[in-house]
């Protein structure tokens, strides 16, 4: 009787009954087991976050001595590009001006608004010439955003920032070496 | 918490009845290796399954780097196997489940062989199982081509020509299996394109086949 009444009492006991702790074992082994099926497909998809943008610079093909604190000068020059398996060297553009203090800086003519190529004030003879714009020397064939010949937007434009940047650097010989893109604030400072 | 959702979406579907009358069964007894250890012979058709949605999933997410194209697709597994983090154990989960999948298929078919399962009223489910048989072949078929090496280009070269070997016939189930007369670019697209939604489409109906004649006629008795 007595006997009875403890086993009774032991299976009401709080905490797993059997029955719990096969659901428990049997549930975890089997969400082991399917995980390590889904890791690695996880892990796989976001591969792409790891990589960075394009690091490489290379050759501008010009002389820093090339440029002027005036007017800004069009560089060809072909970008590297990493893309999956594929690479290649894509042709590319900047507008290159010296700062006040000398120092080369190298803007992407992709205009910050929607992307289309924004030109440059240029003679009939395809040089740089100043402005007849005031301070606007870059114009948007699209919707009109204006920028100065440092890449910073007019106050009406509908670009958001100023045009983007390449990072730079200078070898021994005084080449100039175009590196990635970085954009600025509305100040004109990078901010990434 | 997931007690709650279950019981509020279970309130307005009534969704109990749908998976209990698929999930909610006894194990016969003879199909139960915890009674006996050598029914575990019932277990290969349950794996098959398992390894084909393994090589379903694996093949999604190869998908997401592969491309059927002849000057890209082997850059395209070598990115995979060597660059993208762990691309190499998914794309290894899906080569050797390749093979996984014909062994256990294999060893089921034994299974419903050697117990007489196939015997009236079965008949049909048998081959309902060679169909599906038949579709496995046509996965590593296709499937062995799309890395585009050497292996795969002659693999494919000598699979054509057993094709056109065929009297009468052959030469244009050649030219129509390779989308071309001789293995190029057409071969590539069009052996991705079955290996990818062809087959998969044509597995999952037969697939959907053989469970429901299961549930239907119930597992064979014991021997
Ligand atoms: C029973 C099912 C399947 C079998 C037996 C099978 C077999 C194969 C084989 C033998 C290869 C060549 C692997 C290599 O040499 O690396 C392959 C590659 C591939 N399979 Fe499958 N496959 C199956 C299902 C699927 C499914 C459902 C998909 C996609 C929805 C898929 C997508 C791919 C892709 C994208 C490749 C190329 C990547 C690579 O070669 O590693 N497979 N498959
Ligand atoms: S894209 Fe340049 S103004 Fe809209």
């Amino acid at each position: 009787m007595s006997d009875f009444h403890e086993r009774a009492s032991r299976e009401q006991q709080p905490g797993l009954s059997r029955r719990q702790f096969l659901t428990y074992a049997l549930g975890g082994t089997g969400a082991f087991m399917a995980s390590l099926v889904a890791v690695p497909f996880v892990v796989e998809t976001f591969d792409p976050i790891r990589r960075g943008g394009a690091n490489a610079f290379v050759n501008s093909g010009h002389k820093v001595s090339e440029f002027n604190k005036t007017l800004p000068q069009l560089v060809e020059f072909r970008a590297h590009r990493d893309d999956g398996w594929n690479s290649a060297d894509i042709p590319s553009r900047a507008w290159v001006i010296l700062q006040e203090d000398g120092s080369p800086l190298a803007m992407s003519p992709i205009c910050t608004h929607l992307g289309c190529q924004v030109n440059g004030t240029l003679g009939p003879d395809g040089k740089p010439e100043p402005s007849q714009d005031g301070q606007w020397w870059f114009h948007c064939p699209c919707h009109g955003s204006k920028y100065t010949v440092y890449g910073i937007q007019s106050p009406g434009s509908p670009a958001p920032r100023p045009l983007d940047v390449h990072k730079v650097k200078v070898d021994e010989a005084g080449y100039l070496y175009l590196g990635p893109l970085q954009q600025r604030n509305s100040a004109g400072q990078v901010i990434s | 918490m997931l007690k709650k959702a279950y019981d509020w979406i279970d309130e307005r579907l009534n969704v109990t009845p749908l998976w209990r009358d698929v999930a909610d069964h006894d194990v016969p007894a003879h199909v139960n290796p915890a009674i006996k250890m050598s029914a575990f012979v019932y277990c290969f058709g349950g794996l098959t399954f398992l390894v084909i949605t393994t090589q379903i999933l694996s093949g999604m997410f190869l998908a997401m780097y592969y491309t059927p194209d002849i000057t890209n697709a082997w850059y395209s597994v070598k990115y995979i196997t060597d660059e993208v983090l762990l691309g190499n154990v998914v794309r290894g989960m899906h080569f050797w489940g390749a093979s996984l999948v014909i062994i256990m298929m294999f060893l089921h078919m034994l299974r419903v062989f050697f117990t007489g399962a196939y015997k009236k009223p079965r008949e049909m489910n048998w081959v309902v199982g060679v169909l599906i048989f038949f579709v496995v072949l046509g996965f590593g078929f296709t499937g062995y081509l799309l890395p585009w090496d050497q292996k795969a280009y002659w693999a494919t070269a000598v699979g054509a020509q057993l094709a056109g070997s065929i009297p009468w016939i052959g030469p244009y189930i050649q030219t129509l299996l390779l989308g071309s007369h001789t293995v190029g670019a057409l071969t590539l697209t069009r052996f991705f394109a079955i290996h990818v939604f062809f087959l998969p489409a044509a597995l999952l109906v037969l697939l959907a086949l053989h469970f429901i004649m299961i549930r239907a006629q119930h597992i064979a008795g014991p021997l």
